[in-house]
């Protein structure tokens, strides 16, 4: 038999062969493998600490956020993952929750915490990993310019914009004489800092500020300090000792007459009003950043927003009537998700390296209208500032229930641009 | 070179190498880790040494964070003098507040440690115009350099927090072989006795605390430089505790104990809360076991089963 010198294949010829059929034949997969992996998205949780009973329920608004964004088909098509991780409300173990989700997980993004303090603790370490950190919080702290390119807030309007769109309403309509019990520490600085002004633009003024110690339990000799001529008591408190402070006062005042009040329900948040000790606050006004109770004229969006998350009528969890949720201010990790999905699907998000091209994504949007990714209303968000501006609502208790008298324009909360993060490096 | 140097060493050296080894995520641990062990050592060189049982550590802490911090962003300072300020102030109010605590003992001593404590706190709240409260300050990259080091990246860092931990646990060794360390331990062991000699137990606990708040204040000011944030949650009693727990689980009078506590307690915290929301549980159940089994802390215990050496 003549032997086909040259045309037989030699071994390492056959071997390069064969690798070379095997690589073609694992290259669809292994590419299918990269464009189907999970987008892996850090959530910082509140889950203990003083934050928990937010925590709580904004991994429940997220995980139904997730599940909607995932039954629709994921981002760039590939399913998402939200790897939630314990922060304790805790600024320090804030930043290294960021590090252990951005370097250890390998998170996309990181998104979720509410609480200024962690916010704060946690940003500079976002910014030196170049990670997107889409925060929840509501401080003034994003739109003052005091952070950082990769913070942004895209879900919730800031306190500033939301104390300074309460005041026209206020002045108009429960009087322009006002007295405002707050915490003595930033939060309720920027009430006091923020209202004093906007109620001063509409001609009213505030004629007492009365700054509660943080550590106080007790209200009773704070009381005798408001005004007789107060028109309005303005109040904005947090932590257990709100239900101290509303019964408090409402034995200061008795059945006598009082001035008109009004609240943040930051102090009333996943707390049922129509708690014994709580019946004074009925005709009270309070602000809310969505309204806890259905209102008549509820949009499909939020209808099917509380249905998702698991939200009664009322306020409380379907599975457990006593469960209030923390509804004015949870909608914004719902939304936060779909920004970052919008953002992801614009920038033509696929790998840690796209994280840039995310943010100016993000940075891009404006207009948000009304829809399942904004069910609590259309925002404007502002690229310069990274802050989003939406509706508030005023609502009055009646019959123990939180019904909506007023909600805001857009344009009530806007304020001049204390920054442009546009203008700074990444 | 006796043995103990030669350990020292071993340990600096271990975590010089483990700069080039450690994944990131790691590697930040550490570098957060070293400055809060600085912390420990301080508190270690009160409780640990001098039988200072003090509540008010995070006084002295939030001291160096927030002369550091305020120092920056109020009146321009550049990082370096920043640091210098902080730990100068972190002796300083320690001093002041040991000038009265320690005219108490005892019960008494933790008692009035804690309310200073709590009363810097409260401080650093009602002047929330300058210090932003509950809120704190964020400290911008730009002023977290030494030259043209920038404290904010990784490897700098890192450097800058094994720099802090070296001269912190070096002089922590010198200072236990030296005369003044003696008579530190004399007055844990037996005030009275000491008192009998001639020592001045009042002077000598006075300078104890005194370097303890040196110690306490470099570590609040580098790690407001090191990590970009000043605030008031540094000044709760949360931060009194930590550092105890760090000097009991390692060991307390031991030089290296500090170093090997907050080691342990940052991943034990790290890894049991990737597990269960109860992760204080998990701490309080690893301490009692340590109270029970060895109660003089893991290098205490190291030390009473031979290695004797160990200071």
């Amino acid at each position: 038999m003549t032997k086909l010198i040259g045309m037989t294949p030699s071994r390492r010829t056959l071997l390069k062969g064969m690798a070379a059929t095997a690589s073609a034949l694992a290259l669809p997969g292994f590419v299918q493998a990269q464009s189907s992996a999970p987008i892996k998205l850090g959530f910082q949780l509140h889950r203990t600490g003083i934050g928990a009973a937010y925590g709580r329920w904004y991994e429940r608004t997220t995980q139904a956020a997730l599940k909607v964004l995932n039954d629709q088909g994921g981002i760039n098509g590939r399913p998402v993952e939200v790897i939630f991780e314990d922060d304790g409300t805790d600024p320090k173990r804030g930043a290294e929750v960021v590090e252990k989700l951005a370097s250890q997980a390998g998170c996309d993004a990181i998104f979720g915490p509410l609480f200024s303090h962690v916010v704060n603790g946690s940003a500079p370490r976002a910014g030196e990993l170049q990670v997107p950190y889409l925060v929840c919080s509501e401080g003034f702290h994003v739109a003052s310019g005091k952070l950082n390119r990769w913070t942004m807030q895209p879900g919730i309007t800031d306190v500033r914009a939301q104390v300074s769109s309460m005041a026209p309403w206020v002045a108009a309509n429960l009087g322009k004489k006002v007295t405002m019990v707050f915490p003595d520490y930033a939060f309720g600085h920027d009430h006091r800092d923020y209202f004093t002004a906007a109620i001063e633009a509409q001609g009213g003024e505030v004629i007492k500020h009365i700054a509660i110690p943080p550590t106080e339990t007790s209200f009773t000799r704070y009381l005798p300090q408001i005004p007789k001529e107060t028109e309005v008591l303005y109040h904005v408190m947090v932590g257990p000792a709100v239900l101290t402070f509303v019964k408090e006062l409402g034995e200061f005042y008795g059945t006598g007459t009082r001035p008109e009040i009004f609240g943040f329900i930051d102090s009333l948040e996943a707390v049922d009003t129509a708690s014994p000790g709580l019946e004074f606050l009925e005709g009270t006004h309070f602000w809310e950043g969505h309204c806890r109770v259905k209102q008549a004229d509820a949009s499909e969006h939020e209808a099917f927003y509380r249905m998702a998350v698991g939200v009664d009528d009322t306020g409380a969890s379907v599975s457990d009537s006593k469960d209030v949720a923390t509804y004015a201010h949870m909608f914004s990790t719902w939304e936060t998700l779909f920004v970052l999905k919008k953002g992801m699907e614009a920038a033509g998000y696929q790998t840690t390296a796209d994280r840039q091209k995310l943010i100016e994504a993000i940075e891009a949007m404006t207009n948000m209208p009304e829809s399942m990714e904004h069910p609590q209303g259309a925002k404007v968000f502002n690229g310069k500032t990274h802050q989003v501006f939406g509706h508030q609502s005023i609502s009055k208790v009646e019959g123990g229930k939180l019904v909506r008298v007023h909600m805001t324009s857009i344009e009530d909360g806007m304020y001049e641009d204390a920054v442009d993060y546009t203008t700074m490096s990444f | 070179m006796t043995r103990a140097l030669a350990l020292h060493l071993a340990v600096l050296a271990a975590l010089f190498a483990a700069q080039f080894l450690l994944p990131s995520y790691h590697h930040t641990n550490i570098a957060r880790i070293m400055v809060l062990a600085v912390f420990a050592m301080g508190y270690n060189i009160a409780f640990g040494y001098t039988g200072l049982l003090s509540l008010g550590h995070a006084l002295f802490f939030a001291a160096g964070m927030y002369a550091t911090g305020l120092g920056i962003e109020l009146w321009g300072l550049s990082a370096a003098p920043a640091l210098v300020l902080g730990l100068l102030a972190g002796a300083a109010i320690a001093a002041a507040t040991g000038v009265l605590a320690l005219r108490t003992g005892g019960v008494s001593f933790m008692i009035v440690t804690l309310m200073f404590a709590q009363a810097g706190y409260l401080t650093i709240l009602y002047f929330g115009a300058y210090t932003r409260g509950d809120e704190g300050i964020v400290i911008t990259r730009a002023a977290r350099s030494i030259g043209s080091l920038d404290l904010s990246s990784d490897t700098p860092r890192y450097f800058a927090a094994l720099a802090l931990f070296s001269v912190g646990l070096l002089l922590n060794l010198a200072l236990t072989r030296s005369n003044l360390g003696r008579a530190m331990i004399a007055m844990r062991e037996n005030e009275e006795r000491s008192r009998m000699l001639g020592y001045n137990p009042f002077k000598i606990k006075l300078t104890a605390l005194l370097i303890s708040g040196l110690y306490a204040g470099a570590a609040g000011a580098a790690y407001a430089v090191l990590f970009g944030y000043v605030g008031a949650s540094f000044a709760t009693i949360q931060y009194s505790i930590l550092p105890l727990l760090y000097v009991l689980l390692g060991g307390a009078g031991t030089t290296l104990g500090p170093f090997l506590g907050a080691l342990l307690m940052f991943y034990l915290i790290d890894i049991s809360s990737g597990y269960t929301t109860a992760h204080l549980f998990v701490v309080g159940a690893a301490l009692l076991i340590l109270v029970l089994f060895a109660p003089k802390g893991i290098l205490g215990w190291v030390r009473d089963r031979g290695a004797k050496w160990l200071p």
